[in-house]
C-alpha cells in the first residue's frame, strides 16, 4: 500500500450536534484505503477524542491529518486554541476543566486524552498556552488482526 | 444471540433497524461517551440515558451492535435519521436502565 495522506479541518461550532462527523468521516476513509479493522478502530477513537477537543475548547477548531503508512497511521492534530496549562494534570484520567453544562451531556470526563494515549503506540503532546496544542499520535498496524 | 433476538425478548422498540442479523456479543453502559470510547467493545449493544445526536457516532465509531436507550428516553428525530443513514441500530425501551441490564446479562450468559 502506498503512503497516503488524509486531510481534515474540524470546525467549533459551540454546539456539540455535529461532533463525530470528521471521525466519522475518517474512519470510512480509511476503511475504504483497506486499512484493517482493529486498525481503524484506534485511529477512530484517537480522532473522535480530537474532534471532540477541538470543538470543545478552541474557538476557530483546528486540523486533523491523517497519514496511512503500510506499517502504521501516523495522526496529527493541530489548533491555535488557548493551550493547555498543565499538561501532565490534562494526561491524568479524570481530570477535567469542563463546565457542568458539558458534564450534563456526556462529556468531560476527563478522559479524552488519556483515550488517545492508550490507543497510541507513541503519543506527544505540546501546547503553549495562549499559542495552541499540537498532538502527534503512532499507531502501528497488526496486520495478523486484520479482519 | 442476534440482535433481532434481543430486541424480541427485551421487548425493546425499534427506531432505526441496522443490522439485526448482527451478532451481540456483550453489552457496555455508560452515559458518558468518552468512557465508551474506552470501555465498550465492538459487537457490545450499549445501554444507556444519554440521548443526543452523538450517540450516533459513537457507536458508529466502535463497531457497536446498536444503542438502547432507557426509562421511556425518546432521541430527537435528527438523531433517529442520522441512526438510519448511518447503518447503527437505534432501540428504545420504557423500563429503566438497571431492569434492561439485568435481563439482557441472564440473556447474554445463556440462562434467559
Amino acid at each position: 500500500m502506498e503512503r497516503r495522506v488524509f486531510a481534515y479541518s474540524v470546525v467549533s461550532t459551540g454546539s456539540f450536534d455535529d461532533v463525530g462527523v470528521v471521525s466519522t468521516e475518517i474512519k470510512r476513509d480509511l476503511e475504504e484505503a483497506g486499512v484493517e479493522r482493529e486498525t481503524v478502530r484506534r485511529v477512530a477513537v484517537i480522532c473522535f477524542e480530537a474532534e471532540m477537543n477541538l470543538a470543545l475548547y478552541t474557538e476557530r477548531g483546528g486540523n486533523i491529518e491523517v497519514v496511512v503508512e503500510p506499517e502504521k497511521v501516523v495522526i496529527y492534530v493541530e489548533d491555535d486554541g488557548p493551550g493547555i496549562e498543565d499538561v501532565e494534570k490534562a494526561m491524568q484520567p479524570g481530570y477535567s476543566t469542563a463546565p457542568l453544562w458539558v458534564h450534563e451531556l456526556g462529556f468531560g470526563a476527563g478522559m479524552g486524552l488519556p483515550n488517545m494515549k492508550e490507543n497510541s503506540d507513541f503519543f506527544e503532546l505540546t501546547s503553549e498556552v495562549g499559542k495552541g496544542t499540537k498532538i502527534h499520535s503512532v499507531v502501528f498496524r497488526r496486520r495478523e488482526n486484520a479482519a | 444471540m442476534r440482535l433481532k433476538e434481543v430486541v424480541e425478548r427485551l421487548g425493546l422498540e425499534v427506531l432505526a433497524q441496522g443490522d439485526p442479523d448482527k451478532e451481540v456479543n456483550w453489552a457496555y453502559t455508560s452515559d458518558l461517551l468518552s468512557d465508551v470510547m474506552a470501555g465498550a467493545q465492538p459487537g457490545d449493544l450499549w445501554l444507556t440515558i444519554q440521548r443526543h445526536m452523538n450517540i450516533v457516532a459513537v457507536a458508529k465509531l466502535r463497531d457497536l451492535a446498536g444503542v438502547v436507550l432507557a426509562k421511556g428516553i425518546k432521541p430527537a428525530q435528527e438523531v433517529v435519521g442520522k441512526a438510519q443513514e448511518e447503518g447503527v441500530a437505534l432501540m428504545v425501551s420504557d423500563r429503566p436502565l438497571f431492569e434492561l441490564c439485568g435481563e439482557l446479562y441472564q440473556l447474554l450468559r445463556g440462562r434467559g
